[in-house]
């Protein structure tokens, strides 16, 4: 009798509630045969497009060639050529090189404008040894290769090379920016040729 | 525009004060005895009308039988100039009287003909190499260098 009366207070039957449970449970089931789809799965067209395979040295020279920071290394009259290549009408920054160091920590290329001479000589031997490796070095104009018109004086070195090792020679008295332009593409091109496997 | 003084007009004053001091004079010059030379230069500076107050430069110069160094003086009180020249013997040890005591501006140009051409000057508080360095042999600036 107070089991019926109590049954009496709820809008549904218990009997009917276990009936409705068990419908959405069975409409559940029978929609959940089959595993959701993983939720990542959108990616992968897009990830096919944004990937592109390549060596490591093709990425390391690609990125070391087409930032080279030269450092102040300027003794003499190239050192007009080289700021007139930097400046606005030739345009060093098309090779992403406008940001030429005051520090050789923050450089990897020596661009050696004028003649060197033999009491200056420690001085930029010093500045090419404190450059971070990877570095390299364009001898720019007639000074730089063998000591040009001086290479028979008393007090100047003929030839950076004597001094420091020099990848790329730039001829001319002084050469013109084109000249030095085209060396630092030279530059850039002995560069993409680079191994990280001969790299001790 | 400075107006270049006679040397001979000069030279007769310095006759005066000091006699025996000039070796010969000319138009555009005077040249002194190495001996008098610090004395003579002293006159110039301090001598009224005269007042050399400004050493331009100082340029050595090799003539094989002997060095002559040239003073050019100049004076901005006035606004003249002169030009003073003194010379000294032998290749093996040649020398002058500084002039650092007079014109400061000595100072780096005596040391300089000191270090290309080997001329010493007497009483130069710092006489040593400027240019070239240490270990260095020879005088570069001498005609018979090479």
């Amino acid at each position: 009798m107070e089991i019926e009366e109590r049954a009496g207070l709820y809008i549904y039957s218990d009997t009917q509630l276990d009936k409705e449970e068990g419908e959405r449970i069975e409409a559940l089931k029978a929609s959940s045969q089959q595993p959701l789809p993983d939720p990542d799965r959108w990616l992968d067209e897009e990830l096919r497009r944004h990937i592109l395979l390549t060596s490591v040295d093709a990425v390391l020279n690609w990125a070391r060639r087409s930032s080279l920071w030269p450092v102040v290394c300027f003794p003499a009259c190239c050192a007009f050529e080289f700021i007139t290549t930097a400046a606005s009408r030739f345009d060093i920054s098309r090779f992403g090189m406008e940001v030429i160091r005051g520090s050789p920590r923050q450089a990897d290329l020596m661009i050696t404008a004028g003649t060197l001479t033999w009491k200056m000589a420690p001085q930029v031997r010093r500045i090419y040894d404190q450059m971070a490796e990877p570095k390299w070095v364009i001898a720019m104009g007639a000074c730089a290769i063998s000591g040009g018109i001086f290479a028979s004086s008393y007090s100047v070195v003929p030839g950076y090379s004597r001094i420091i090792p020099v990848d790329v020679y730039v001829p001319g008295c002084p050469p013109r920016p084109e000249a030095l332009l085209y060396g630092i593409k030279l530059m850039q091109d002995k560069i993409a040729k680079r191994s990280i496997i001969t790299e001790v | 525009m400075t107006v270049a003084l006679s040397g001979g007009e000069i030279a007769a004053r310095l006759e005066e004060r000091f006699p025996g001091s000039v070796v010969e004079s000319g138009q555009d010059s005077l040249l002194v005895k190495s001996e008098s030379l610090r004395a003579a230069a002293g006159f110039l500076k301090t001598a009224p009308g005269l007042e050399f107050d400004y050493l331009t430069a100082i340029t050595g110069v090799d003539y094989y039988d002997y060095f002559e160094v040239v003073y050019q003086l100049t004076s901005i009180r006035h606004n003249h100039s002169l030009v003073v020249k003194a010379r000294c013997y032998g290749r093996d040890n040649p020398a002058l009287p500084s002039v650092v005591g007079l014109w400061k501006g000595a100072d780096f140009q005596e040391r300089e003909i000191y270090d290309l051409m080997g001329i010493r000057f007497e009483g130069h508080p710092n006489l040593k190499r400027i240019v070239l360095w240490d270990g260095f042999t020879g005088y570069p600036l001498r005609k018979d260098y090479l």
